[in-house]
């Protein structure tokens, strides 16, 4: 089943007004593995999740997950069937503290949500797994704190382990290690490979050693058009990203 | 959480010994305007969302307990009973409407529905128009608890303000309460984890109506009277003033806010329209030196929720 596609786009295409950030993106995503979408600032990289999970209605083409159509469903709903994205700028409950923020995503799985009635204790079943979680990110020690008063790259860690405990099936994730230190970054690509797998990763990364070490597939984005796709050895050489990226960044 | 139950004991205490000290339909004015603010301050304190029209849970309890009490001759349990149904059939309703509006524009159509709701009982015959619905029957609680007897009166009052109090507290501290947070924290990242924050959102509404139509209710018949005022723009208007005086987010400081707002319409009354203008300033005073209203500087002082 090693060939088996999980996610699939065919011609995604989204217009701000006549100004096109993606244009006929057509995405295989295989399951089971971990695929990196790359391209230079502005290429459409999270243009493309928020199609994915529609929190951005696409203006063409459609997306299909699981073998299903998703290209209408809510964002819940799409979140609830295994599609679960990350925020490039961190997304973390500000004033809960980091228990709570990875709990609140276990208690949508296992948790009564809807019951107003109830006292908050019966959350507490929730804090061992939680704490597993925190532990897996390297934030034991932080377990208590508020997040908002967590340094940037924790805050990722974070947001990380709150994804995570949804136990999704595919995993959307942008920029995972931006902002972080350099024994952050190993830190959370060892987790990223550790936890990919039994799912499959989809993620976006600037960091090149970080996507050469972990991706099995590679998609350029350039201009919100898909310039090259392969494993890290035939993009890297490719002619045409090589110019892509030194283009954009001179 | 061991503080604020302290504090609670002693909100509990005060309120139980205050008729000792002051008029007791002061007090109940207080108690019922406590509950209003405390069940409007779930809905934004808690779940991020300002409702610009929460005076027609208020009057539409007030309305619906009164008539039945008065022309159906209800006993006064089932008159609160039916008008807090009643709020709360309308909180599903104007919800239904206005949930899946954000920000300026969900305070807007709340409005617009509450202003819709105030002509409808201008002109409909039952509320009595400008004179309201007067000399409702107080009844006999359960049969035989004599609610013209003030201190029966005062008790039920009480009873109803701590209960609704702390079935507001318990919400706030519930599974549902920490899924409320967040999406009042930050909405995107709840619907990420795959929440429907609009059920959320919309159950919290009608929570928050449930209770502010019990308030109401519970008003008409202290005061044996349901008028226009209670559905009046600026009584929702109040509400917002009380909540964020004594402190927007906070346990208690809805009921601080009421208190005060209704010290300074009794004390001041002499002052006339100057009332208003006098509110008006130490509103503008509030939201310049103390933002956080009265409970919450003293909380973050203390360094505890409260
Ligand atoms: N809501 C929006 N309205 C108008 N233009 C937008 C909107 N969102 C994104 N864009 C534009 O679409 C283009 C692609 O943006 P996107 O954020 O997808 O890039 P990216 O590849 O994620 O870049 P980066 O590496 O900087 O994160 C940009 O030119 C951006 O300005
Ligand atoms: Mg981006």
């Amino acid at each position: 089943m090693a060939e088996e596609i999980i996610l699939e786009t065919r011609a995604l295409t989204k217009e701000f007004k006549g100004f096109v950030a993606v244009k006929d993106v057509s995405l295989k995503v295989r399951r089971g593995t971990i695929h990196a979408l790359i391209g230079p600032n502005g290429a459409g990289k999270t243009t493309c999740f928020n199609l994915l999970t529609h929190f951005l209605e696409p203006t063409r083409g459609q997306i299909f997950f699981k073998g299903g159509e998703i290209t209408g469903s809510a964002p819940a709903r799409i979140a609830r069937m295994g599609l679960v994205r990350s925020f490039q700028i961190s997304a973390v409950f500000p004033h809960l503290t980091v228990l709570e923020n990875v709990r609140v995503a276990l208690q949508r799985k296992r948790g009564a949500s809807f019951d107003f009635w109830r006292s908050e204790q019966v959350l507490r079943r929730l804090d061992e797994p939680a704490r597993e979680l925190i532990d897996a990110v390297g934030l034991r020690e932080f377990e208590q704190t508020v997040a908002v008063e967590l340094p940037y790259g924790r805050k990722r860690a974070l947001e990380i382990a709150t994804t995570l405990a949804l136990d999704p099936e595919m995993m959307l994730l942008d920029e995972p290690t931006a902002g972080m230190t350099h024994e952050d970054v190993g830190r959370i690509e060892a987790l990223i490979k550790r936890v990919s797998a039994n799912r499959t990763v989809l993620m976006v990364e600037h960091n090149l050693s970080v996507v050469s070490t972990l991706s099995d597939t590679i998609t350029v984005l350039q201009r919100g058009e898909i310039l090259a796709e392969g494993n890290y050895d035939s993009v890297s050489k490719n002619p045409a990203v090589i110019e892509a990226y030194l283009g954009a960044e001179r | 959480m061991r503080h604020q139950k302290i504090a609670l004991v002693i909100m509990a205490v005060l309120f139980a010994l205050a008729p000792l000290a002051v008029y007791p339909v002061f007090i109940m004015k207080v108690m019922t305007f406590a509950l209003f603010a405390c069940a409007f301050n779930l809905l934004i304190g808690y779940g991020g969302l300002l409702s610009f029209g929460h005076a027609m849970f208020l009057g539409t309890a007030g309305y619906a307990a009164a008539h039945s009490a008065k022309v159906w001759g209800f006993p006064p349990e089932l008159a609160i009973l039916f008008g807090t149904g009643a709020a709360a059939l309308l909180g599903v309703v104007t919800g239904l409407l206005a949930i899946r509006r954000q920000g300026i524009y969900f305070a807007m159509i709340t409005l617009a529905l509450a202003q819709m709701i105030y002509f409808y009982y201008l002109q409909v015959k039952f509320t009595g128009g400008e004179d309201g619905i007067q000399a409702v029957p107080r009844g006999t609680l359960f049969g035989f608890i004599d609610l013209s007897n003030i201190w029966a009166m005062y008790y039920t009052v009480l009873v109803i303000f701590l209960g609704g109090f702390l079935a507001i507290y318990r919400v706030i501290h519930s599974p549902f309460g920490q899924v409320l947070k967040c999406i009042r924290e930050n909405e995107p990242r709840a619907i990420s984890l795959g929440y429907d924050t609009t059920r959320y959102k919309l159950l919290a509404f009608v929570i928050s109506a449930t209770l502010a139509g019990l308030a109401g209710a519970t008003k008409a018949l202290v005061f044996q009277l349901a008028s226009l005022t209670d559905v009046h723009w600026t009584m929702s208007g109040e509400v917002v003033l009380m909540t964020l005086l004594g402190g927007l987010g906070t346990i208690f400081g809805p009921v601080v806010g009421a208190l005060i707002i209704i010290s300074m319409e009794n004390y001041l009354a002499q002052l006339g329209a100057w009332v208003t203008i006098v509110q008006g300033v130490i509103f503008v005073v509030c939201v310049l030196t103390f933002r956080r209203g009265v409970i919450g500087e003293l909380a973050s002082f203390l360094k505890k929720p409260l």
